[in-house]
């Protein structure tokens, strides 16, 4: 049975995701192994890192106060917390038991804002050990048809943080505007490297369905091998067709974990909810209780930078604009850049203008000085919209004063008197058009008004600002 | 008495941890498992209402290591445990499922 977007609409899609990420430690998380992506297989490991009997873990200090800033950025409250082994038997983990935390994660409660100012919370984050790396030979590489794998413990050990997002997301567009998020904090921290075509940052997405306006959560499937936020779209967007389809057709949704096949663009599924591990946890006795004092978390705290949020807000404070509008120019990190051209008088729209649009491959030499006194000329009338963006080229390319590249390309502002003949005779030698354009609806205005700015602008090979050329038209069609 | 965990119970136990009980040690670890439970359940008598949970013997907390770089195997020395090796990585047999 096929969907169509409209019996869609009568749904709503429901995702919760957990982001794990490495820590960015020089060393595993409770051996001192190398934490580095790369190398030969098998060319980082210790008895720790092994699992071989008699070895003990000692925690790494410098991943505790990585995932207390995790814990600080997420407005999360950090607190005592307890390792607890997860136990499962698979040649990941040659130990058969994950160190990870339980029912004590060292950050509980947090949130985490959207670019729109939408709050998302975050439920934990909490510290655990990465497994061995597993690749599956023949059958094309997928669990079910591999023939045998091969294991690399290179990443075994590498400190994690899991950070367990509550279910507030709504589609694939907000899964994918967290990750974003997400991960602009983790790397803005120095939290994580936040690479996920390298799988430092992984993400498991729990999706379910509801009808539209109801408030009870379906049941949800969790979805695994997400290695892109382009996958992570997709597989919502499959996965959720999928349960509203099975819904649709009289039956129940099965809980389930579910496989993300990229190729085939479609999920598997890998076990079900009777089949799901049992992990049998409990407080691992090699560890003591992390309690970071309150002098340490307030170190950290002091040391945090400023925030993607922080930072959205503050620009927009200085526009004068709504947080989500200046999210792409925080994203491009040039948000420095343009309160630095506001302090210089830049005119604030013409600097939001310009660094979304014509700045998207960076401001290479241009000073924040210059680009000020552009938006100025601009506003001034010196210089029209489209000249304005010539001269801002040369100027990213070549730096300079943007009085002088002005220049050296002819564009010199025509005086108002001089365009305002220009205007007249251009009026005088269409007049039915001015007619109608004086008595026209508001259709006909439009029209002719395109008519006349387009004339004028020929007429003065494009010196002339549109906007002042409007002006003059409208005061002459009041006259 | 009751029977703190029956023989299924046992018997799920010990899938989970891979080993592969006969049905006399199954009989054998149910009673020896319930005599453990029964051990633990005459703690749980006790009132420990102004006691705080530990979960550790000793009184420590934040023991920690400076992250800083040390020894490491040689690959050799690792594949060498392995039980099969293929390009430099310990071969296991094909896995259904995923962790």
């Amino acid at each position: 049975m096929a969907l169509n977007s409209l019996e869609m609409n009568d749904w709503e899609t429901v995702i919760g995701l957990e982001v794990h990420a490495e820590l960015a430690t020089k060393t595993k998380m409770f051996s001192s192994a190398l934490n580095s992506f790369g190398g030969e297989p098998n060319c980082n490991t210790d008895p720790v890192s092994l699992g071989l009997p008699g070895s003990l873990p000692v925690l790494n200090e410098k991943a505790v106060e990585l995932a207390i800033r995790v814990g600080l950025a997420l407005n999360c409250e950090v607190q005592k917390s307890v390792f607890a082994r997860k136990n499962y038997f698979y040649p990941d983990m040659p130990k058969a038991y994950q160190i990870s935390q339980f029912d004590l994660p060292i950050n509980k409660e947090g949130w985490l804002e959207l670019p729109d100012g939408r709050r998302i919370g975050i439920e934990r984050a909490h510290l655990e050990e990465d497994t061995g790396k597993i690749t599956h030979v023949g059958g094309g590489g997928r669990i079910h048809e591999a023939s045998y794998s091969l294991i690399d413990y290179n990443r075994s050990g590498v400190p994690l943080i899991e950070i367990v997002g509550a279910p507030d997301l709504r589609g694939p567009d907000d899964a994918r505007e967290y990750v974003s998020e997400l991960r602009s904090i983790l790397v803005a921290i120095g939290a994580s490297d936040g690479k996920m075509e390298e799988g430092s940052l992984r993400v498991d997405c729990n999706v379910s369905v509801r009808r539209s306006e109801t408030e009870e959560l379906g049941t949800r499937c969790e979805i695994k091998n997400i290695n892109s936020l382009r996958s992570l779209g997709r597989a919502i967007e499959y996965e959720a067709k999928r349960q509203i389809e099975i819904i649709e057709s009289g039956q129940e949704i099965e809980q389930q974990t579910r496989h993300w096949d990229e190729a085939e663009g479609r999920t598997h599924k890998l076990r079900s909810k009777e089949e799901a591990f049992d992990y049998r946890y409990f407080p691992e006795p090699d560890l003591v209780p992390v309690e970071p004092s309150e002098e340490w978390v307030k170190e950290i705290a002091d040391s945090l930078p400023s925030l993607p949020r922080d930072r959205r807000h503050l620009l927009a404070e200085a526009i004068e604009v709504e947080p989500s509008e200046t999210s792409l120019i925080v994203q491009r990190d040039l948000d420095t850049f343009a309160l630095q051209a506001i302090s210089f008088n830049a005119d604030k729209n013409r600097v939001l203008v310009h660094l979304e649009n014509n700045l998207a491959d960076g401001i290479g030499e241009l000073t924040p000085e210059a680009f000020a006194s552009l938006t100025v000329m601009e506003m001034n009338g010196e210089l029209t919209a489209t000249q304005a963006k010539t001269v801002l080229a040369d100027l990213v390319e070549l730096g300079g004063d943007p009085q002088e590249v002005a220049k050296s390309h002819g564009f010199e502002s025509m005086d108002n008197s001089e365009l305002e003949e220009v205007v007249d005779r251009i009026i005088s030698e269409n007049s039915d058009d001015w007619l109608s354009f004086i008595n026209g609806d508001e259709t006909e205005r439009k029209k002719k008004s395109g008519f006349f700015v387009g004339l004028i602008m020929k007429e003065t090979s494009g010196q002339a600002d549109g906007k002042i050329v409007n002006q003059i038209l409208s005061a002459k069609a009041k006259n | 008495m009751v029977q703190r965990i029956s023989r299924e119970e046992v018997a799920h136990v010990a899938r989970l941890a891979q080993l592969a009980l006969s049905e006399d040690e199954l009989d054998a670890f149910t009673s020896q498992l319930a005599a453990v439970l029964d051990h633990a359940a005459d703690l749980e008598a006790l009132n420990v209402d102004d006691v705080e949970p530990s979960t550790h013997p000793f009184p420590l907390k934040n023991v920690l290591r400076i992250d800083d770089p040390g020894e490491v195997f040689a690959i050799e020395e690792v594949i060498e445990v392995a039980p099969e090796v293929e390009e430099g990585q310990f071969r296991v047999p094909r896995i259904l499922g995923e962790s």
